[in-house]
């Protein structure tokens, strides 16, 4: 592979996806709305209701709503990965996935590129997130938020994986609707996004288990860690893990030769 | 990708047809290729080689297997039986070498329809390797060929289909392919819109050098002088020079000579106004 041309390609890919993200306004206002709806108005009203107790990585007690931020930027990449593929099965229907899988460069490093470009979206829709958060009295430590950046890279790109290896197994945007209904609030619910474990497990061991077992628990834990500066290598080593396997699923889905369904799909 | 093969790219795209004792070699083969989908067999056996400067009609009826032909050409289906070579590179061992000659022009319209003509010719141009000045002027100087430099600016939405349609056979020549494919590329389009597109790829095979496949079901799309392939249920059942297949099936005109190789009648009649 060529140097020159891989980074040129990079750049288009980069450049296409924050084009289209710019242009389409409504995208980006929803995807602000969104966590903001959470951090506003849900947890205004747990305020008072849910005490929590000095857990790690938090030092003192803390409000529910500066609980719930590490949650909310989860969500908003969450969205955000599932959002790209959704675009993907567009984009797969409109063709314009078949111009960039018949670009001469390697196909894993084309898929890569579009992940990459989907994370850095929803990076600018995190910081913007965490700015009107701060703007509302929710303030993040300030020192966390520049090593949260490569955290952000590596939260975004798993994601993305997940979100691109099931674009690769559905056939039509419908079915997509049905699994972003069973996916992203199931995901978002059993994790410890809204509330710390150790509270799920006072009301339900099940469905403390299953937290346990959700990826997107770990990248919950991953940011909200990182923002106060210290370092979870359990949930470092699940969402690597989660990102290795989803990349591969999602790469074998869009490679013919593997018997892969996606790229070929459309037309006889 | 390797260096080697970007270092000469673009200019030198066309190389393989430069070399004299190279003319005769084929831009594109395409040996013994078969492709199922489960038990239905798509395509069967099929061969063909296509030559540098020459318009190679694809004929079929719809289902002929064209589409999977193209597929499996552009790299997006595999197949384990049977070989394709663009300009001397294994599709399935040199995927890149392979995809670096290929220019295509897709049945479904594949342009970004939010982005401008000329976004959309730029983003192509970076995928495909082109520096900045290079593909400035490329697009410039296709956009004049096509007649469109002064919807440079426009989106593509507020274009009409003959439009994008000029824009993706633009997009597919800025790299300068040495093979050139297109998928029904008349389909929907007006009466000059389909005009401009035949002698716009037969002039760009002659004068370029290029080798150009274009899959059609529309008989009156084939010129006298292009070299006709037959495809039905998989099977090349006839190839050559079209007055040449016209003698071998015992028809009066290439019409009737496809109605009776495929038993499908009147693709004319398809053709839309």
């Amino acid at each position: 592979m060529n140097a020159a041309h891989a980074g040129r390609a990079f750049r288009a890919i980069l450049w296409r996806e924050l084009l289209r993200f710019v242009q389409q306004r409504e995208r980006f206002f929803a995807a602000l709305v969104r966590p903001l709806v959470w951090l506003l108005v849900f947890a205004a009203g747990f305020r008072a209701t849910l005490g929590l107790s000095i857990i790690p990585p938090y030092e003192t007690y803390i409000t529910y709503d500066v609980y719930v931020v590490p949650g909310l930027i989860g969500l908003i990449q969450l969205f955000n990965g599932m959002q790209n593929s959704l675009s993907m099965v567009y984009d797969r229907e409109m063709g314009s996935m078949r111009v960039l899988l018949s670009t001469p460069l390697p196909r894993g490093y084309l898929l890569v590129a579009r992940m990459l470009s989907g994370t850095a979206v929803s990076i600018i829709q995190v910081y913007a997130f965490l700015a009107i958060a701060a703007l509302c009295g929710t303030e993040m430590p300030p020192s966390g938020l520049l090593p949260l950046l490569p955290v952000l890279i590596v939260t975004g790109l798993t994601l993305s994986a997940l979100g691109m290896f099931l674009s690769s197994r559905i056939r039509q945007l419908e079915n997509f609707a049905g699994v972003m209904n069973f996916l992203i609030f199931p995901m978002f619910f059993m994790s410890s996004a809204l509330y710390p474990l150790w509270r799920v497990r006072e009301s339900s061991v099940l469905l403390y288990e299953l937290c346990r077992f959700n990826p997107f628990t770990y990248i919950v834990e991953l940011v909200r860690h990182t923002l106060y500066l210290q370092f979870d290598g359990l949930a470092f080593a699940v969402v690597v893990g989660t990102l290795l396997v989803f990349g591969a699923a999602a790469l074998i889905g869009y490679t013919p030769a593997r018997g892969g369904p996606a790229a070929g799909r459309g037309g006889g | 990708m390797d260096a080697a093969e970007q270092q000469g790219a673009p200019s030198a795209k066309t190389s393989p047809t430069a070399p004299a004792g190279d003319r005769a070699a084929p831009v594109l083969r395409v040996s013994a290729l078969s492709y199922a989908y489960g038990k239905h067999k798509a395509l069967d056996e099929v061969s063909l080689e296509l030559r540098a400067g020459r318009v190679t009609a694809l004929l079929g009826p719809n289902g002929a297997g064209k589409t999977t032909l193209f597929s499996l050409i552009t790299g997006l289906f595999d197949s384990r039986q049977g070989e394709i070579e663009i300009a001397g590179h294994a599709i399935r061992r040199q995927r890149s070498r392979a995809l670096a000659q290929l220019g295509i022009v897709f049945q479904a319209q594949t342009l970004d329809l939010d982005l401008s003509v000329t976004q959309n010719l730029h983003y192509f141009a970076a995928l495909r390797g082109l520096p900045g000045g290079e593909a400035r002027r490329r697009v410039e100087a296709l956009l004049e060929e096509i007649g469109l430099a002064e919807k440079a600016k426009a989106k593509v939405r507020t274009l009409s289909g003959g439009q994008r349609r000029r824009v993706e056979v633009a997009r597919a020549l800025l790299d300068r392919p040495a093979l050139l494919l297109l998928d029904e590329p008349s389909t929907g389009l007006d009466i000059g819109t389909r005009r401009w597109l035949v002698e716009h790829i037969h002039r760009i095979a002659r004068e370029d050098g290029i080798a150009v496949l274009m899959a059609t079901h529309l008989v009156d799309e084939v010129m006298a002088d292009d070299d006709l392939i037959v495809l039905n249920q998989g099977r090349i059942v006839a190839r050559g020079q079209v007055a040449e297949v016209v003698r071998q099936s015992g028809a009066a005109d290439l019409d009737d000579a496809f109605t009776r190789l495929t038993g499908k009648s009147g693709p004319k009649a398809e053709a839309k106004p």
